[in-house]
């Protein structure tokens, strides 16, 4: 008996120490459940179709690449220790994650700590990338969406009065609105509200209540589909006429399904639209319909670049973690699904942005903003 | 002024669902001086409930009262029987134990409820059915008096109501009031106290499915972890108004409600959380045992 306890105790030791030697591990933290799940699986079918289409070419130097996938659940917390399971358990040689800033915040320190690279797809928050040189970005910042939809509510609307409502539990949140507010006054507008609420609040209309009397043109809500989605309703539900507009955290069907007619008209500025005319993101749109059956948002299109930068970044380096990092800082001119991305010397990609209006479950293309 | 009228719809409205989820709290510590942390979860449990009925129903697509009332039926027989099986099961067998086993029990339950759902369920906050339409129905002065919030506070009133004539005017209201003076002398007079405590729960877990369903009507995302900031309220109400007192709850409910409203309209909506807690701390140094609470004296 004794014996046979003392070999179960042993057998994930032994597990853990053949180390196998003919795949190349990367490792992907994100929120698969929670509040945001629809963030996390949308990265993680991105990352598979990347790393697949790479595996059935065969592979990096005659090694397969696996990539191992493991849930936050959206919690910062839980995004420490995934991480540095997935660093120390693991021995991934690059991380891929997270969408959300304030998880991407939590893990940069233990990335940066263990000098091993890691890649966000989709945090916009300028903070992340400044957690030290081992933390890279394959996406735009928050101060380019805030101009964005700034420039885009002053010249393309012609708004002179838009109200303020931001998650003051989200890092990207009131990034992204002290952004807007700044361009959004340089125009000659004024932010008649500013208010806020935090990520999980259901009951909205105090604020919105305080926003009306005021009569915005618009409303800027850079928050998360859940929470966008109810107060969209409650606009509505207290006769509120304003345009709505937002950033990337609004990409999810859910942001329909839950605001349905009320999100309907509002704009947001997206890493990527389906509409694009691009021969690259029309090839990717078609792979990914073929392999999920559906159309991919605009988180699965950053997180299959990102993936496809990290691998490429890989097969140019020696296979360590340090090697890695040097050849995803050297990325220029990397033709994406969601166009021609570089990294700049603050590891921040530099790329464009769309414009894209809500209808139904699908977002029309409106415009693209360069850099 | 128009905006201040706005706010006390809007507050009322949210006050009196934290008042049917208090009454919940209230009712069990009155009687077993147990503060149930579970109950926010069997009001999550609830509104899951209400969803998968209406979705097995086909009913989701066609709102109205008929709608409404098949589903607060479905959510208060889950809830009840939901609410029946902790007490039968993880409270009643600890019930001579030290109170503080049994408070962490309930905070077990709680976690497990939560968990549970969160494995059942999914984590992703799923899109509770419409289930009355929302029109106008006065519009006076730029204010907008909407079918909701009149349904809330109707099916609310209509519930309270109930409640009261339950414990008031009926022989099972006045055996859980005997029960909860004293309960060995009540069971020495004759009473059934460990039935009187289970139809306790069966009660004050119905109410908590009559709220989750008004508040799936009125705020349409419900997720497994839904019933842990609106359970923290509830139960912040009902020690306001002096926990164990009916009345207190439903005063407790429409404070929070309505401070909470005032607090995000003309002071600060980042401090909404923070302000509306402050008042209780306030209000509970100046009246330690609530607004109607009794002021019992502890004999050693």
């Amino acid at each position: 008996m004794r014996l046979l306890l003392s070999i179960l105790v042993a057998l994930p030791l032994l597990a853990a120490c053949t180390k196998k030697t003919d795949e190349i591990k990367i490792g992907h933290y994100g929120s698969l459940t929670g509040s945001e799940a629809t963030f996390g699986l949308s990265t993680k079918e991105g990352i598979d179709l990347a790393v697949d289409e790479l595996n059935a070419a065969g592979g990096i130097k005659g090694k397969k690449v696996k990539v191992i996938h493991l849930d936050d659940q959206g919690k910062p917390e839980e995004a420490v220790s995934v991480v540095t399971r997935l660093i120390e358990q693991e021995n991934v040689i690059a991380l891929l994650g997270e969408v959300a800033s304030s998880r991407s915040l939590a893990a940069a320190p233990i990335a940066q700590a263990k000098k091993v690279p890691m890649l966000t797809p989709s945090s916009t928050n300028p903070k992340v990338t400044e957690v030290g040189d081992f933390i890279f970005r394959a996406c735009f910042i928050d101060p380019f969406q805030g101009v964005v939809m700034a420039k885009f509510a002053a010249d393309n609307l012609k708004f002179k009065k838009v109200a303020v409502l931001r998650d003051v539990k989200s890092d990207y949140s009131v990034g992204l609105a002290d952004v807007f507010v700044e361009e959004f006054k340089k125009t000659g507008g004024t932010i008649t509200t500013d208010s806020s609420y935090q990520s999980g609040d259901v009951d909205f209309k105090a604020q919105l209540t305080q926003m009306k009397s005021k009569n915005p043109d618009a409303i800027f809500i850079p928050g998360y589909y859940t929470e966008v989605g109810l107060i969209a309703r409650q606009t509505r539900e207290l006769g509120i006429k304003a345009v709505l507009l937002g950033g990337d955290g609004w990409d999810s069907p859910k942001l329909s399904e839950i605001g349905q007619s009320a999100i309907n008209g509002g704009y947001f500025s997206n890493h990527y639209s389906t509409e694009s005319t691009d021969p690259a993101a029309i090839e990717f749109m078609s792979k990914f319909k073929a392999k999920y059956n559906k159309s991919p948002d605009g988180l699965s299109s950053v997180a299959y670049d990102a993936t496809r930068m990290l691998l490429k970044a890989i097969e140019n380096s020696d296979l360590t973690p340090q090697s890695v990092r040097d050849q995803l800082a050297a990325i220029k001119e990397f033709q994406g699904a969601t166009g021609k991305i570089s990294i700049n010397e603050k590891r921040d990609a530099v790329k464009s942005a769309v414009v894209v209006q809500v209808e139904g479950v699908n977002n029309k293309f409106v415009t693209t903003v360069n850099p | 002024m128009q905006d201040f009228t706005q706010h006390l719809i809007n507050g009322i409205s949210l006050g009196s669902i934290y008042a049917l989820i208090a009454l919940g709290y209230t009712m069990v510590y009155g009687i077993l001086q147990l503060i149930n942390f579970a109950h926010s979860d069997v009001y999550m449990m609830g509104a899951f409930a209400a969803y998968y009925v209406a979705r097995t129903l086909g009913i989701e697509t066609s709102p109205g009262v008929g709608t409404l009332a098949i589903l607060l039926i479905a959510a208060m027989v889950a809830c009840s029987v939901l609410g029946l099986t902790i007490e039968r099961f993880a409270y009643r067998p600890l019930r001579k134990a030290p109170k503080l086993n049994i408070l962490i029990t309930a905070i077990g339950v709680s976690l497990f409820l939560q968990y549970t759902a969160q494995v059942v369920f999914g984590a992703d906050p799923k899109v509770f059915p419409t289930v009355l339409e929302n029109v106008t129905l006065i519009e006076f002065g730029g204010v907008e008096l909407k079918s909701l919030d009149v349904a809330v506070l109707a099916v609310t009133v209509l519930f309270m109501l109930a409640l009261n004539f339950l414990i008031y005017k009926t022989k099972l209201g006045k055996a859980m009031r005997a029960t909860s003076s004293n309960m060995n002398v009540a069971a020495m007079m004759g009473v059934n106290t460990d039935r009187v405590i289970a139809f306790t729960f069966i009660v004050g877990s119905s109410l908590a499915g009559v709220g989750s369903v008004l508040v799936g009507m009125k705020y349409p995302k419900i997720d497994p972890l839904m019933g842990m900031m609106i359970g923290l309220k509830a139960f912040v109400a009902a020690v306001l108004g002096g926990i164990g007192s009916i009345g207190g709850a439903v005063l407790g409910g429409l404070i929070m409600g309505l401070s909470e409203e005032m607090v995000v309209g003309y002071v600060s909506s980042t401090y909404r959380d923070a302000l509306a807690f402050g008042i209780l701390i306030v209000i509970l140094i100046f009246r330690p045992s609530g607004l109607l609470g009794k002021n019992s004296v502890e004999k050693v």
